[in-house]
């Protein structure tokens, strides 16, 4: 396992996300309490709605488009949706945020 | 015997030597050196004597007969200069003394902030009975006025201890909430509520600039220029290992003296114990791993086998009368879940956190006894499948007992207000209740609880059934969300009556739960609270729907549309033209024109945004607000200016109410209009106001809409001139902010509480002017330019990606 430094902890704001762009993708970045983090597909799986623009409750997201609430753990739609976004391996040390290098890296490109 | 030197006489040496002695008395020869004039006090009981509950003869752990009867060298007020580890010496200021094992126990020093100011006298850390004297010399001096920067357990304790002393004491605290390493948001209210009850003043997201003063402290100056005058300043923001003596000497330092387990240094004759130590990369500072420390130095001092290891922490904390509980791993780490459990009328908050079937964290606050059961659970990592359902009860209540889903009314005092239109409190309405009104028909009647606008009806009902408990079927009111059974009515009012100013206060008084809400009460709540205390609470943009955070609409692809204000519907050619240049320069691909008379610049990226509010900021245009849940537009037609049949300056009185009214959150949009003549150009009748003008005046409407619903205004008042025309208008926003549910709009408002009690309230002078006065205070802080406060370098910050691992990988 590789971890990629993302950024210090403030940066995200508490109960709010950040973007990262990836070779797979957009991964959005929630900050959840002090020093807990998820990082999940910034899209979401219903119509494409920017996930980390959603409001972040308890360990949740609420999808702004249409209100789909996400899992930010198991990536599993809540309530009477069903669905599934990508979850990624995150983690903070020392005031930092890393990301789980290999889960974001191109899987053919090797 | 050997030669056994010490440096520091606190608890975790004091420790070590304890065992020495027990264990083989005689075997060494110890020199202690301390740069403090004393030898070892239990030091977690400076705030028992900052307080004046204990005298420091009380706290002495180790006094002079003690070090004389083990043959024990004090060398005490005096620093060690440094370490010569060639000659196996230690040289103090006064001389040198050989050692054959030498350890180091510096502890720590308190981390000054390096502010202006910061070395004036009466600036001081909390670290050592020089400074709890110090304080105490100050609590002498009547009228004397304290600032305490930081608000951990130190800076608290100090709070507490200066406050019994009968000091004006104020806590700065850098974060959102106290203590916010080991409480989360709710218990760090609980805590500012109980120090706040006792007179200490607390003021959160505080950060300091400069201690201001001559000769002497005067006062304390923070960031947004408030000055606290001060004749005391405990700085208790944090501490660092001391570790310089040790450095000095060679020795490898990273954070703080690196050892191994068992406590040696890098040197195999020097050896280190205490908070100046660090152990496979974690810094100890409470004082049972200490303790442990200590006890494993002894025996490597002795040659025996032992070997130290961390252990799973639990806090039981003291801020003199406040009981506080945290262990475990609270806050971090993913595949986690949460029990809530909240009695209001206790005040008792806790907060389990659970990770496959076992125990991971507690936070406790009120009710602190089954602590070190749960603890016992995180420690043994016991499987608690079987008992969850009643687990966060404790150990007497396995078996089970259900939450009352009244018991936030029912926890409500007697003299909390009920009814705000007619100043009616629950006791009032218990009293009737018990008199024979078993009904809501009976209460209003004996009481008017309920009998004026309506919306407290919800509150009513509840105190019946609390109050008569089965011989009342409560009436299924709507709830706000899953969070709560209160509905939206009842929370309001109980928001005001309460005087609850903290979303945080709101989640606990009324016994949400969840830990922080969810997407459909966050937003409201903030809403109320905004709407109700303009000045005491703070907008939180994270309960805000992301238009409302990124002041632009976001469209179906995540693009953003961008709605600058034309004031009354008027522009010019200049505003045209920086219109036309921000289209091109952000290649914006669709221009479209509103229905409320402005323009639309659809299809913008996110990270374009501050940039493009810039210019149009240069060009000055301010936001259009076309995303919120406030003020949108005020429509006019041209009015006397042109039109031959206007009777009215209709554009004028346009752009006047929209630049009184701009920037004002309402509980959903509000559109105006104002029409120059009864043909009505401007379309005024289908607004949530409406304004027609005539020969003889201004007639007001409400409560027209043209969505999905639509429906024409109902007149509300017709008056001579146009200043009461502002003042009605004015008057009636701010009645549907302060009473309507939050995404109701006008009319949905006005159908429930009746166009007669708005047209009633309205008509008093006196509640009038008061309403106009309230909104004024709320304009006071809300007229302002979300597109103005970021500049394009601070929000390139938020707007943009953190990081771009695309690139990397293109490497």
């Amino acid at each position: 396992m590789s971890w990629i430094d993302l950024g210090a902890i403030e940066d995200v704001p508490l109960r709010g996300a950040r973007v990262v762009k990836t070779p797979v993708g957009c991964v959005a970045l929630f900050r959840t309490a002090e020093a807990e983090v998820f990082a999940t597909s910034n899209t979401c799986a219903h119509r494409n709605g920017p996930l980390s623009e959603g409001i972040v409750h308890d360990r949740k997201v609420t999808c702004p488009l249409h209100n789909w609430v996400w899992s930010l753990e198991t990536g599993e739609a809540q309530g009477a949706d069903e669905g599934q976004i990508a979850t990624y391996p995150v983690m903070v040390e020392n005031g930092r945020i890393l990301i789980e290098g290999d889960s974001v890296r191109k899987r053919n490109a090797a | 015997m050997e030669k056994l030197v010490v440096i520091g006489a606190g608890m975790a040496s004091g420790r070590l030597l304890e065992h020495l002695f027990d264990a083989a008395p005689g075997a060494f020869e110890v020199t202690l050196f301390n740069a403090e004039p004393r030898g070892n006090y239990n030091r977690i009981m400076l705030s028992p004597v900052l307080s004046g509950e204990k005298s420091y003869a009380e706290i002495v752990t180790h006094d002079d007969d003690w070090y004389a009867q083990h043959g024990v060298t004090c060398r005490f007020g005096e620093r060690v200069v440094n370490i010569d580890r060639d000659r196996k010496i230690v040289v103090g200021e006064n001389g040198e003394v050989p050692y054959d094992r030498l350890v180091i126990a510096t502890g720590s020093d308190a981390f000054i902030i390096p502010c202006p100011g910061h070395d004036l006298p009466g600036v001081i850390a909390y670290r050592d009975l020089d400074d709890t004297n110090k304080m105490i010399d100050t609590c002498g001096k009547p009228g004397a006025r304290a600032v305490v920067i930081g608000g951990g357990l130190l800076g608290l304790e100090a709070a507490a201890g200066l406050r019994l002393r009968g000091m004006d004491v104020t806590v700065l605290h850098l974060s959102g909430h106290l203590m916010e390493r080991q409480l989360d948001a709710a218990a760090g209210y609980l805590l500012r509520a109980d120090l706040e009850r006792r007179g200490i003043t607390v003021m959160t997201e505080a950060s300091t600039k400069a201690v201001r003063g001559t000769d002497a402290v005067e006062a304390v100056e923070l960031e947004d220029g408030t000055m606290l005058p001060a004749d005391l300043v405990v700085m208790a923001v944090g501490i660092r290992p001391s570790v310089a003596v040790a450095k000095a000497a060679g020795l490898t330092v990273n954070r703080a003296i690196n050892v191994d387990a068992q406590m040696r240094t890098s040197d195999d004759s020097i050896y280190a114990v205490g908070e100046c130590v660090e152990f496979a990369g974690q810094l100890f500072g409470l004082v049972a791993p200490l303790y442990d420390q200590a006890k494993v130095l002894a025996a490597t001092l002795l040659g025996d086998d032992a070997a130290f290891m961390p252990k799973q922490l639990s806090t039981k904390l003291k801020v003199t009368g406040c009981d506080l509980f945290s262990a475990g791993d609270f806050a971090e780490g993913p595949g986690r879940e949460d029990i809530v459990f909240r009695d209001p009328a206790r005040g008792i908050y806790k907060r389990l956190v659970i990770e496959d079937d076992r125990l991971v964290g507690a936070v406790m606050y009120g009710d602190t006894a089954d602590g070190n059961w749960f603890f016992g659970l995180i420690k043994d990592e016991t499987d608690i499948s079987d008992m969850r359902e009643s687990l966060i009860f404790g150990p007497a209540y396995q078996g089970g007992s259900s939450v009352d889903p009244m018991a936030a009314v029912a926890a409500l005092p007697a003299d909390a207000e009920i009814c705000g239109c007619n100043g009616v409190c629950k006791g009032q309405i218990v009293e009737a209740i018990e008199g024979g009104a078993t009904d809501l028909g009976a209460v209003r009647a004996t009481t008017k609880a309920s009998a004026s606008c309506g919306t407290c009806t919800g509150l009513v009902e509840q105190v019946l059934a609390a109050t008569l408990g089965d011989d009342f079927t409560l009436p299924t009111a709507q709830p706000v969300c899953g969070c709560t059974d209160l509905s939206h009515e009842d929370v309001r009012r109980l928001i005001k009556s309460q005087e609850l100013k903290s979303q945080p206060a709101v989640w606990q008084e009324l016994g949400w739960s969840t830990p922080n809400g969810c997407h459909v009460c966050r937003p409201a709540i903030n809403y109320y609270l905004l709407a109700d205390w303009p000045v005491e609470y703070k907008d939180d943009p994270q309960s805000r729907f992301v238009n409302e955070r990124k002041h632009a609409n976001i469209q179906k692809d995540g693009t953003f549309s961008v709605v600058p204000r034309m004031w009354g519907g008027i522009t010019s050619a200049s505003e045209l033209r920086a219109i036309a240049d921000v289209a091109d320069k952000y290649d914006v691909p669709t221009v479209k024109v509103t229905g409320g008379q402005r323009i639309d610049l659809l299809g913008v990226k996110g990270e374009d945004l501050p940039a493009m509010w810039a210019d149009l900021n240069a060009a000055g245009m301010v936001s259009g607000h076309a995303y919120s849940k406030g003020l949108r537009t005020v429509k006019t037609c041209v009015g006397t200016d042109h039109c031959r049949f206007g009777t009215q300056d209709s554009t004028g009185l346009g752009i006047r109410l929209e630049k009184y009214l701009w920037g004002s959150w309402t509980p959903h949009k509000v559109k105006l209009a104002v029409s120059g003549c009864p043909r009505n150009c401007a379309e005024a009748t289908c607004k949530d106001v409406g304004i027609i003008c005539v020969d003889s005046g201004f007639e007001v409407g409400v409560g027209g809409a043209a969505g999905m619903d639509l429906k024409e205004t109902e007149p509300l008042v017709k008056v001579a001139t146009e200043d009461e025309a502002v003042e009605w208008t004015v008057a009636s926003i701010q009645l549907y902010r302060e009473h309507a549910k939050y995404l109701d709009r006008a009319y949905k408002w006005v159908g429930k509480v009746g166009l007669d009690w708005v047209r009633e309230t309205l008509s008093d002078d006196v509640e009038r002017k008061a309403l106009v006065e309230r909104f004024d205070l709320s304009q006071t802080i809300y007229r302002t330019d979300p597109w103005a406060e970021h500049t394009p370098r601070e929000s390139a910050s938020r707007f943009a990606p953190l990081t771009d691992l695309t690139l990397e990988a293109a490497e």
